[in-house]
């Protein structure tokens, strides 16, 4: 009772509102924000829960030699999901190899050559695109990108010799990873793009200033210094940028053929899970059909955590190399 | 704007321009400012600067927090360009050349800076002393490693330094970050070096080592160090030149200026009764 000095008509007062204080605060407000914080986990448990007891019937089935066939065959109920893992990795690969270096050199150019007030409005309309509905983007693929890459691609394939790489043989019909790739990458760039600005933005001045008074010109600065300093930052917004192309469903489906081969060409159509499972959920025949498509999201959400783990770990490998 | 301004203050450094008062005859200005007037957009920041900063001694500007002493320092090496509509008038020579003029990525590396707070790159202790010389153009590969140790060196930072090199430059103490920033600043061998409060963030010890290696590097080298500390002006200075709203009151040898200054704002500061 350290409150002897308090005189004893305060006393009742000081103590009611501290103890309100005290439980009406601090308790209520660690209650709330707990129940926030296990609300996210609860719907992420529940989800795996749903995905794996729903898909129970395919993995009865077909076990582990789910994720290595390549057949997929409703009719004969015969199923794997080789192809799709395929699809989705090689359009988001596709993505990544166009939009990374266009999305980083034009995060650069908005940090650290472009006047601020350009480059503030040229942000807003990069973000801008993200918010673009996918169907959209899937309407231009087909209206736009697929008569251009059918102009192109002959081009570049059969009067620039391209086409004697492998991954460049083959018929074209204008559908095709490549063609999904190619409107991935563009939807993923403003990730790229405006996270790497922010990272490259709030690079110390100091940092850049040490670099400036030892003689070196603002692109050695920037290649040199800034862009070292922000390389984990710029690393994080990569692999958001993976997770969006991973998942992005509607403008594959409209662009990337549909097709559950394995092809050695780019130019070949394909198929990626996100497109099958929207595709064929509605019209699945069969109890199996169905399970198996759940299990190709259970596929999904497995491929996912594990590419953004192997993500944390190169950043975490990285970062330990700068500060060993 | 400068002229009815400028009687607040008797100004006993500038005296009558254009031709700034030799000191010491004989002695060779390294630096040499003839009116230089400062503007951060409207605001106008220093006001008629004259003096001349002689080679291979140690100068030291001293006064109260936004006297422009900051300021003046940074357009020696036109540091002041990273920020937004600042402008300079009149003139300031390196070894009789207009600094305003030259190309500033030559005028920084013969004019190299310290800041306020260690600021290493995010690389090895190593690469942070050979960015300068790389980038530079300065060393060959195998000469690298001699101008590496020669810097450390010269920045009294060697012995500890010498068999960590390739840890990352953050593993130091604060007082070994400046003293790194020092051997990077030395490694491209800057005719002039620029110290910024360069120990207002470190404790005393480490303050000390650094005043101690000023003495060494003024043989080959110009230094010009801002400071808050009058007993570190004192202590390592041969010229002090004081500061205040943006004028420079008086500049003289440390000893004339801590001893017998000739302006009563002066005395009042050395005394320490404003600021």
């Amino acid at each position: 009772m350290a409150t002897a000095s308090v005189p004893r008509t305060a006393r009742p007062v000081v103590r009611a509102s501290y103890v309100r204080r005290i439980f009406s605060a601090d308790s209520l407000a660690q209650a709330i924000f707990l129940v926030c914080a296990l609300a996210i986990l609860a719907v992420t448990a529940l989800l795996v829960w749903e995905l794996w007891t729903k898909s129970s019937l395919s993995r009865d089935k077909f076990g582990l030699t789910f994720l290595t066939k390549t057949d997929w065959d409703p009719v004969a109920g015969n199923f794997g999901a080789l192809p799709f893992i395929f699809g989705t990795l090689v359009t988001s690969a596709v993505a990544l190899i166009l939009a990374v270096p266009f999305g980083v050199g034009a995060a650069i150019f908005l940090a650290e050559l472009a006047p601020p007030k350009a480059s503030d409005a040229m942000t807003f309309l990069i973000e801008l695109l993200a918010a673009v509905p996918s169907v959209i983007f899937g309407l231009i693929g087909i209206f736009v990108l697929v008569p251009m890459l059918n102009v192109v691609v002959p081009v570049l394939k059969d009067d620039v010799g391209l086409g004697i790489i492998p991954i460049f043989s083959g018929p074209f019909y204008g559908v095709s990873l490549l063609t999904a790739g190619v409107v991935l990458s563009v939807m993923v760039a403003p990730f790229i793009i405006s996270v790497s600005r922010e990272v490259l933005l709030a690079v110390p001045r100091d940092l850049r200033e040490a670099s400036l008074a030892l003689g070196a010109t603002r692109w050695e600065t920037t290649w040199d210094v800034v862009v070292p300093y922000a390389r984990r930052g710029i690393m994080g917004s990569v692999f958001l940028a993976l997770a969006r192309a991973l998942g992005e469903t509607m403008a594959v489906t409209m662009v990337v053929g549909n097709t559950p081969k394995i092809a050695r060409s780019l130019l070949a159509p394909g198929y990626s899970i996100a497109s099958v499972i929207a595709n064929e959920f509605a019209e699945a025949t069969s109890n199996l059909q169905v399970s198996t498509l759940i299990e190709l999201g259970l596929v999904l959400f497995g491929l996912t955590i594990v590419l953004n783990g192997a993500a944390r770990l190169l950043i975490m490998a990285t970062a330990g190399k700068v500060s060993q | 704007m400068t002229p009815q301004a400028s009687s607040k203050f008797e100004t006993a450094a500038s005296p009558n321009p254009p031709e700034p008062k030799p000191h010491e005859g004989g002695l060779d200005p390294k630096i040499r400012s003839t009116h230089l007037d400062f503007f951060y957009g409207a605001y106008h920041a220093l006001h008629d600067i004259n003096l001349d900063v002689h080679s291979n001694k140690v100068t030291a500007f001293i006064g109260p927090s936004g006297c422009g002493k900051s300021t003046f320092l940074r357009t020696m090496n036109r540091m002041y360009e990273t920020i937004k509509s600042t402008r300079v008038q009149g003139q300031i020579l390196l070894d009789n050349e207009n600094i305003l003029e030259m190309e500033v990525s030559h005028l920084r590396r013969r004019v190299g800076m310290v800041f306020q707070r260690p600021n290493p790159f995010p690389k090895s202790i190593f690469d942070n002393v050979a960015y300068g010389p790389k980038i530079n153009g300065m060393v060959s590969r195998s000469g690298m490693a001699e101008r590496v140790e020669q810097s450390l060196r010269r920045a009294a930072l060697w012995e500890e330094v010498k068999d960590k090199l390739h840890k990352s430059a953050f593993d130091l103490s604060g007082g070994q970050q400046q003293r790194l920033c020092i051997a990077r600043a030395l490694a491209v061998d800057p005719e002039v070096l620029l110290l910024d409060e360069p120990c207002s963030a470190l404790d005393p010890i480490a303050t000390a080592k650094i005043e101690e290696l000023l003495f060494q590097v003024k043989h080959n080298c110009t230094v010009v160090i801002v400071t808050h500390n009058m007993q570190q002006a004192a202590r390592v200075a041969d010229y002090t030149g004081f500061f205040l709203l943006g004028k420079l009151v008086e500049f003289d040898s440390t000893e004339v200026i801590f001893k017998t200054p000739k302006v009563k704002a002066t005395e009042d500061y050395i005394t320490g009764r404003f600021g």
